[in-house]
């Protein structure tokens, strides 16, 4: 043997598998450390309905999350997503006014259907206008932004949440969880399935490593970014209708406090924010730690100043305590 | 001259990265006015060896010494302050900058504090008629200027710095027949001078042509230095693989007579292509089982064609026919899925090859997933069960399937990208010059690969830079000159003088007479 | 020798295209705003324009030094508001006080902008999630030092840069010009700001020629710091107040990566000028302005600037059409 080496009985370890690295096992850590801090502070912390609370709170986040780190994986961002948010709430509920019977029925589609709309020209600004998707979505969210309020301002259209809305946002089915961690989980494993097991998750690490490879090895390059940025639109969309439904109405700026979170989360949750590296369970594991962070702040009356500077802080100490670069210098 | 003194020493450098040995305990040093040839597979410890010599990383045991005093850089800088001035292989310009600024990257001249634009423009016009660059304009921006100008200008900047130890390491391998010539003459005079000349090359001729002494490396270790002419070059090449060479190229079959030549069925035929002043109206015929070169100079055309055939250059003209059919050259996935499915293997494997942090699994398979989907998506059994064959076959040396690209040396990176094609089972493959920059065991391997896939019924077009490399794998020969076919070697006349006359477009009658 | 020059100077067009183009968009505009305003070209409506733009200008020019080493500072709108928050309490008192102030202020400027360098050079973060962080925290003290809108500024300072000189020229105006003469031109001709041109234009290649990396993009932070705080200081002169507003910081944020794009800077580093991103301001400005003498419909404003926004942005797809080889693309 000239050293060819059987790699395949010695695979990857099961922690490997599961996409268990530094990242996520430190990002949990912190989850159960801010868990273990809050319980000091009150009780209630550890208790069974504050945590559903707040996963249900922290599922709007996961969703925005989910599409926000397929646009990552890519080496792109999306700043769309503040209006598309919006967006999707308000052509939701503006739905039901326009289809009427149908319409109600066909609102929450709809809804995201508009969000991917988006998403697809996002998709397309990038891919075939070879634009950098920074501005390109920040232009496109300004786009938007003037469409809804013309929207609001114009037509003075419905903007109630439907029964449905308020019954995936709001209520609880099963075992009394939140059905709003149900769609959030949904989200999740078909975001899990895609990356793992499809050519298409496959390309989506590759051209998020180096696109003009992937392009060489015949990946459809354009079709994966696209298909990124209107998944990613369409979930910005859907977690608006559900915020429509949390909040019983759709309204301007609603997407506002979403997309630095959303960023944070994913790249808390280990995925490179150059693309090409990460994998869900860390998303997860941000999203759970953003919200937690946020809801202690806000538990602990700190004002707002305090809260933004603590917040900043442990993000930037979090990352430098992983997630770094490589050294030019080794 | 026995008395002089090294100007560089290095005393028993280890260098380890993680558990790896990269260089073991080597004893190394250049004298003033030396010209020294540092030999060795990819993998042998050389880059490690340069890198340590030019501040770029540290040492993990030993001691580095300049005139007798010792050293510790901490950077490219100290190094280059210290008159160590280094060539690198991956191009260390700034392509958005201008020539002139690149030439004075670091010290430029100065008026009243602030760069003086116009005594630096003076000075890189000076340095570029050093290494006959007068074509290129100092306000030029570098990544305007061909691969070939660009090595031209890296060996500028060098010059540039008064180096007393220059370190080439592959510094002439995009260079055309000319600028070779040129870079020799400079290397010889700055011998003259007194400067010390460390040089890194695959290129066996090279060696022979200009070194003084050649330090072989094997596996982080230095094996012996020894004077030109001391050894054979088979032994040579015995001493860098640590075996006996047998074959250096596989055999190749008979020639075939014209008639059963003919015979044999096209894979691939293109009739005037065209593509603005690179390609001008090309047209040859590929067989199955053959392998044909392109030869010439560098950039006269020939990646260019390989990229057109595979789709990736817009608006060329012509027509390409795939086993008697027409094909648009659309991309690479239309050419992938032609007739007989193509397969190219880029020029660089780092950018247009491999993912390098991805595993050597996900790059293997990326081209062939569709083939490995089960009925839930990708099968990892049978993706897994696909790799190991490849890794088998082409004797990839690697940790494991998950261990990343990156991790791999040059030659085992690009059977990875050979691998990756083989998967899709093509029936053309492009070559893109596959060997430079690889060691020469892996040479081989890559050699006996292309004739064997031949052998399979495959059709192959190999362009090279080498011309020992054509003659030795290719049945026949393309020579390009000016983006035209200038003629076609085959059998006896397929020589090295033949290769050479008609690269350099001199007409082989005017020769003989 | 006179071949040569020409020649100097065709390479000088070709390599500032894109600031070129960018003047050249504003000055039409311009004209077209000034040809439709009731009251023409006075000093009174040049010094109401030029007090605003002269704000998005100074931004736009600190995000321009991070984008050229290939970074990007999504916190310059937040150390703006927050020069504005600490101008609004501590440049009051006389002139010598106010003055006292202004040098706090510019030095709590370069504090923020060193510490988002740091973290970049340092704690070798990712420049987007850093500054996106370090935002949150400048807007923080923002809020702690002005929880509501209010405070005061020295008024004399204050008329002084945001009158008129000579009852003609815009004051903000020359404030610019003594930016760009004092801050920018002295860089751009450094070998530090040279290195930061190095860095963006490929990282391991200016390290390998002994380029001063971590230095370079420490200043760049730095002075982004310094000039987001400038503006800061303008605003606070404008408006006499502070206030710490998360809408106007996003927006100038937002606004100053716009300019610096039509001002012809590659967000991909390496490649264009602080000159451009004030142009790029301008036009970015304008175009509000010509909103309003062209009397659009309020509702239909947001929307149309949008659109315009959309449309500059996208002019850069041009140099799609002049690609022949695909891989080119990808770069």
């Amino acid at each position: 043997m000239t050293g060819v080496d059987t790699g395949a009985a010695r695979g990857p370890t099961l922690a490997a598998r599961l996409g268990i690295d530094r990242s996520v096992t430190i990002a949990f850590g912190c989850i159960l450390l801010i868990l273990c801090g809050g319980a000091l502070y009150s009780r209630e912390f550890l208790s069974p309905e504050y945590l559903l609370q707040q996963l249900q709170v922290g599922a709007f986040l996961g969703i925005i999350a989910s599409g926000a780190m397929m646009v990552i994986l890519l080496g792109h961002i999306d700043l769309s997503i503040p209006w598309v948010v919006t967006l999707g709430a308000m052509m939701a509920t503006a739905m039901v006014g326009w289809g009427g019977a149908a319409g109600v029925w066909l609102c929450i589609p709809f809804g995201v259907f508009c969000g991917a709309v988006v998403g697809v020209l996002n998709g397309l600004g990038v891919a075939y206008l070879r634009l950098p998707s920074m501005i390109f979505t920040l232009g496109m969210n300004a786009v938007v932004q003037g469409l809804m309020v013309l929207h609001t301002g114009g037509f003075a259209p419905l903007d109630q949440a439907t029964p449905a809305m308020h019954f995936m946002a709001v209520q609880r089915s099963l075992f009394g969880i939140p059905n709003a961690v149900f769609v959030w989980a949904l989200v999740g494993i078909f975001v899990i399935y895609v990356l793992k097991r499809t050519a298409f998750g496959r390309a989506v690490y590759a051209v998020g490593n180096r696109e003009s490879a992937a392009y060489l090895s015949g990946v459809n390059t354009n079709r994966v970014l696209i298909g990124c940025f209107a998944f990613s639109g369409a979930m910005a969309a859907f977690a608006g209708v559900l915020l429509a439904g949390y909040s019983n109405k759709a309204y301007q700026n609603m997407g506002d406090a979403y997309l630095l979170p959303a960023i944070a989360a994913v790249v808390l949750g280990g995925t490179n924010i150059l693309g090409g590296r990460g994998n869900y369970l860390g998303t997860i594991a941000g999203v759970i730690l953003i919200t937690l962070l946020q809801s202690i702040l806000s538990v602990m009356q700190m004002p707002e100043a305090g809260r933004q500077v603590i917040y900043g802080c442990v993000i930037i100490a979090m990352l430098l305590i992983y997630g770094r670069g490589a050294k030019a210098r080794s | 001259m026995s008395d002089r003194k090294p100007y560089l020493e290095l005393k028993r450098i280890s260098k380890r990265y993680g558990g790896v040995s990269a260089l073991t305990e080597v004893d190394f040093s250049v004298y003033p006015g030396e010209i020294q040839a540092v030999l060795g597979e990819n993998g042998a410890g050389k880059s490690t060896l340069i890198k340590i010599a030019s501040g770029v990383t540290d040492p993990t045991e030993g001691e580095v010494f300049i005139e007798g005093r010792p050293v510790r850089f901490k950077s490219p800088t100290e190094a280059m302050r210290a008159g160590v001035v280094c060539v690198f292989q991956e191009l260390s310009l700034l392509p958005e900058m201008t020539v002139a600024d690149n030439l004075s990257i670091v010290d430029p001249p100065k008026w009243l504090g602030m760069i003086d634009a116009k005594g630096q423009r003076d000075r890189a016009r000076a340095l570029l008629k050093r290494v006959g660059c007068e074509d290129v304009h100092p306000l030029e921006l570098v990544r305007n200027l061909p691969l070939s100008r660009r090595q031209m200008v890296e060996i500028a900047k060098a010059l540039g710095r008064d180096p007393r130890i220059l370190i080439l390491d592959e510094a002439t391998s995009a260079l055309t027949a000319d600028d070779v010539e040129r870079v020799y003459g400079i290397i010889r005079d700055l011998k003259k001078s007194g400067v010390g000349i460390l040089y890194v090359s695959h290129r066996m001729r090279e060696i022979e042509a200009l070194a003084d002494t050649a330090t072989v490396f094997r596996n982080g270790r230095k094996i012996e230095t020894f004077t030109k002419g001391a050894r054979s070059v088979d032994a040579i090449i015995e001493m860098m693989i640590g075996r006996e060479v047998t074959h250096q190229y596989p055999p190749k079959p008979e020639p075939l007579d014209a008639k059963a030549e003919a015979g044999k069925p096209v894979a691939l035929a293109a009739a005037n292509l065209a593509w603005g002043r690179e390609i001008q109206g090309v047209s040859f015929n590929l067989r199955k089982g053959e392998i044909v070169g392109l030869g010439g100079l560098d950039g006269q055309g020939q990646r260019e064609l390989l990229l057109a055939l595979f789709g990736v250059l817009k608006g060329v003209s012509g027509t390409v026919a795939v086993d008697g059919k027409p094909i648009s050259l659309d991309g690479p996935r239309q050419a992938m899925h032609a007739p007989l499915p193509m397969a190219l293997i880029p020029e660089d494997r780092k950018t247009e090859g491999l993912m390098l942090p991805m595993s050597v699994r996900d790059n293997m398979t990326l081209a062939a997933l569709p083939r490995l989907l089960g009925r839930f998506g990708i099968d990892g059994d049978k993706e897994n069960a696909a790799v190991q064959r490849m890794v088998d076959r082409l004797r990839v040396k690697t940790p494991n399937l998950d261990a990343p690209v990156s991790a791999l040396s040059g030659g085992n990176q690009q059977k990875v990208v050979l691998a990756k094609w083989l998967m899709t089972a093509p029936g053309i493959i492009l070559l893109n010059d596959p060997t430079r920059g690889i060691d020469v065991g892996t040479k081989q391997e890559i050699y006996r690969l292309m004739r064997e896939l031949a052998n399979q019924g495959a059709a192959i077009l190999f362009y090279s830079t080498d011309y020992a490399e054509l003659i030795g794998c290719c049945d026949r020969v393309l020579v390009v000159y000016d983006g035209k076919i200038r003629r076609e070697l085959a059998g006896e006349a397929l020589n090295e003088r033949n290769l050479l006359q008609s690269a350099l477009n001199i007409d082989a009658s005017e020769q003989a007479a | 020798m006179k071949t040569g020059a020409l020649s100097n100077w065709r390479y000088w067009i070709a390599h500032n295209a894109g600031v070129l183009t960018a003047v050249v968009l504003f000055a039409a505009m311009f004209t077209l705003y000034i040809s439709n305003h009731s009251a023409g070209l006075t000093p009174a409506v040049a010094t109401t324009a030029a007090n605003k733009a002269v704000l998005l200008a100074l931004v736009a020019m600190a995000q321009t030094l991070p984008v050229l080493t290939r970074g990007l500072d999504l916190s310059v709108g937040m150390v703006f508001v927050m020069a504005n928050c600490i101008a609004s309490t501590i440049v009051v008192g006389t002139v010598g006080e106010g003055l006292l102030g202004i040098v706090a202020v510019l030095l709590i400027g370069a504090l923020a902008g060193f510490i988002n360098g740091a973290i970049v050079v340092w704690g070798r973060l990712q420049p987007i999630i850093t500054t996106l962080a370090t935002g949150a925290v400048y807007y923080g003290i923002s809020l702690f030092v002005r929880p509501g809108p209010g405070g005061d500024v020295q008024s004399d300072i204050a008329d002084l840069l945001t009158g008129q000189l000579f009852g003609a020229i815009p004051a903000a105006l020359v404030v610019l010009l003594v930016v760009v003469l004092v801050v920018w031109v002295p860089y751009r001709r450094s070998v530090l700001g040279r290195a930061a041109y190095a860095v963006g234009s490929n990282e391991q290649a200016a390290y390998m020629s002994g380029v001063p990396v971590q230095r370079a993009k420490l200043l760049a932070y730095t002075l982004a710091g310094v000039l987001a705080s400038i503006a800061g200081l303008m605003l606070t002169f404008n408006t006499y107040s502070g206030e710490a507003s998360a809408p106007i910081a996003g927006t100038y944020t937002l606004n100053s990566i716009a300019a610096v794009v039509i001002g012809g800077t590659s967000l991909f580093g390496g490649w264009g000028s602080a000159i451009g991103s004030i142009f790029g301001a301008f036009v970015l400005r304008t175009i509000e302005d010509l909103l309003f003498v062209f009397d659009l419909p309020p509702l239909w404003q947001p929307l149309f600037q949008g659109v315009v926004l959309l449309f500059a942005v996208s002019l850069g797809a041009f140099r799609i059409l002049r690609v022949r080889n695909r891989l080119e693309l990808f770069s």
